[in-house]
């Protein structure tokens, strides 16, 4: 009676573990059709283009989007090279030193760090010592600093696994290891670094509460329009939104997290399009 | 007993040469007062239970060893009597003059061309009309080109593992080097492939000075000119391979040849 007891015991955890997924969706679903109910109507082109307002019925997005914009194209400018160079080099030129062990456990630490606390550093050191003011360009350098190590961890698993014969021929054939980086490794691991660039990026996106120590405001009249300028990002509109009274703004905060959303869930697909497309053309 | 060879073939010019060569893992011996030269335009075999220290001592006269943890080595490696452990050798000019085909065919994921042209790309060489030439010469040499000829720009991983290695081989000598290392290059393809690298290793013996690392008795006795018996971090014996397959001086020799243990 052993083994159907055993057997018992296997189905017992496999329906628990199909509720417990189950349950994750559901609430997800949930939240999302609260959401798409009450804010799909109020999507229109006006709302994607209109500047902030007193009124909910006038308010539109357009600066806290253009501001998410600007603030995703500058941190991937700056995060994308130091990240991928940072994982490069603890990977390929690191060598078992006192110093790289302490560099290697920081970065997992810093991943751990919360977000806030990088929001005090940005204030302190880009915004204070640098004289970089409440602009889109401290605020993007302080997320950079908030998804580096997301960016190093991810390009330093995509990079260890190209398999060591690969760069063993390359070493053979008289390539220096910048040759080997550089034709063998990157083109090989590409996929991956990608897909772990967008993934950090659509975090980044997200984030409120490091952006609002750095300065980022509540309402700003105007998109930026170099990166010196004041900028809201579509949280902090949304978080501006939420917290006021009138049930106009609720509203308009649940259309903004559709689009926000729908923001995250198209460079995720990217991400997993990407991923899936190199994986086909590198195969060993 | 005095192992080195310089008697065995006295009037045949010496390519490489290793001069009490000891190698260490950390703290563990893996190669022991090695001792040994190998001529010009012949094959040498290193024969040998796995973990015996062939393959490292294959792999420290293009200095791939460089790369493992933990290694260090006493002696002096000499190629054309010149030092390849001086400080002021450039790494990577040895390696266009020694080149190696790996155990396991291990193809760039790149085109087939792209394979058989790195070296020479990564040397800095834009001519085209050059890299074309010396790509078709190269997969000539290794009786690759007919059968690959209008799928020059297909990925060299589509071929078959036979074929992997033999582009592997057109990739060493399209930089024109003149000692070929090989480490097993047969241990994963099949009997008809193995017999084609065979022959392959034949023929560019005229040209090249060849010294390869293998399981197979009967390769090293098919293909070499001069076998050298290891076991245990040392060279047991060393002699012209018919001497060695038909009178081993060592018992340890004759036990392994005849497969009584390995």
């Amino acid at each position: 009676m052993g083994a159907n007891n055993n057997r018992l015991k296997d189905k017992i955890f496999q329906y628990w573990g199909m509720t417990c997924t189950i349950m994750g969706l559901v609430l997800l679903a949930v939240f999302i059709g609260n959401i798409i109910v009450e804010g799909i109507g109020r999507i229109d082109w006006a709302f994607l283009t209109n500047l902030p307002s007193r009124r909910p019925g006038k308010a539109g997005i357009y600066t806290a989007m253009m501001g998410s914009v600007w603030i995703l194209f500058l941190t991937a400018s700056i995060a994308f090279p130091l990240g991928v160079a940072s994982a490069i080099y603890l990977e390929e030129y690191g060598t078992k030193s006192r110093l790289n062990n302490i560099l290697e456990i920081n970065i997992s630490n810093l991943a751990g760090v919360p977000s806030i606390i990088y929001g005090l550093l940005g204030l302190e050191v880009f915004v204070r010592i640098f004289g970089l003011g409440g602009s889109v360009l401290a605020g993007a350098m302080t997320l950079s600093l908030l998804i580096l190590p997301i960016i190093i961890v991810a390009t330093r698993e995509a990079i260890k696994a190209v398999p060591k014969s690969i760069k063993e021929a390359s070493f053979a054939m008289g390539a220096t290891k910048w040759q080997t980086i550089w034709n063998q490794i990157l083109p090989s691991s590409f996929g991956g670094i990608l897909t772990g660039v967008i993934l950090a990026l659509s975090r980044a996106v997200g984030e409120a509460a490091p952006l609002i120590v750095v300065g980022a405001l509540a309402y700003v009249p105007f998109a930026p329009s170099t990166p010196m300028d004041e900028f809201t990002v579509m949280p902090i509109q949304i978080f501006n939104w939420v917290s006021r009274p009138q049930h106009g703004f609720s509203v308009n905060a649940s259309a903004a997290i559709i689009v926000l959303l729908a923001i995250t869930f198209l460079m995720n697909g990217i991400a997993v399009y990407f991923r899936n497309k190199w994986q086909k053309k590198v195969k060993w | 007993m005095e192992l080195s060879q310089e008697n065995i073939d006295p009037t045949k010019k010496i390519k490489l040469q290793a001069n009490n060569i000891d190698v260490f893992y950390s703290h563990f011996k893996a190669l022991k007062n090695i001792n040994l030269s190998m001529y010009e335009n012949s094959v040498t075999a290193f024969i040998g239970p796995s973990g015996c220290g062939k393959s490292t001592f294959l792999r420290l006269f293009n200095r791939m060893n460089d790369y493992v943890e933990g290694f260090s080595m006493n002696g002096d490696i000499l190629v054309d009597g010149k030092n390849i452990y001086d400080d002021k050798l450039i790494i990577e000019d040895l390696r266009k003059e020694i080149g190696m085909v790996f155990q396991k065919p291990n193809p760039f994921p790149k085109s087939i061309f792209d394979n058989v042209a790195y070296g020479l790309k990564i040397q800095g060489i834009k001519d085209k009309a050059f890299i074309e030439e010396r790509v078709i010469t190269s997969l000539k040499q290794v009786a690759l080109f007919d059968e690959v000829k209008d799928d020059l720009n297909k990925s060299a991983l589509a071929l078959s593992g036979g074929q992997q290695q033999r582009v592997c081989i057109a990739r060493t000598l399209a930089v024109e080097p003149s000692v070929i290392l090989m480490d097993e290059p047969t241990s994963a393809l099949d009997p008809i492939a193995t017999a084609k690298i065979e022959e392959l290793v034949f023929e560019l013996k005229e040209n090249y000075t060849i010294v390869m690392v293998t399981h197979n008795m009967q390769q090293a006795s098919r293909v070499s000119d001069y076998t050298a018996f290891f076991y245990m971090g040392e060279m047991i014996e060393v002699g012209k391979t018919k001497n060695i397959f038909t009178k081993p001086e060592h018992e340890r020799t004759e036990n392994y040849i005849t497969g009584r243990f390995g």
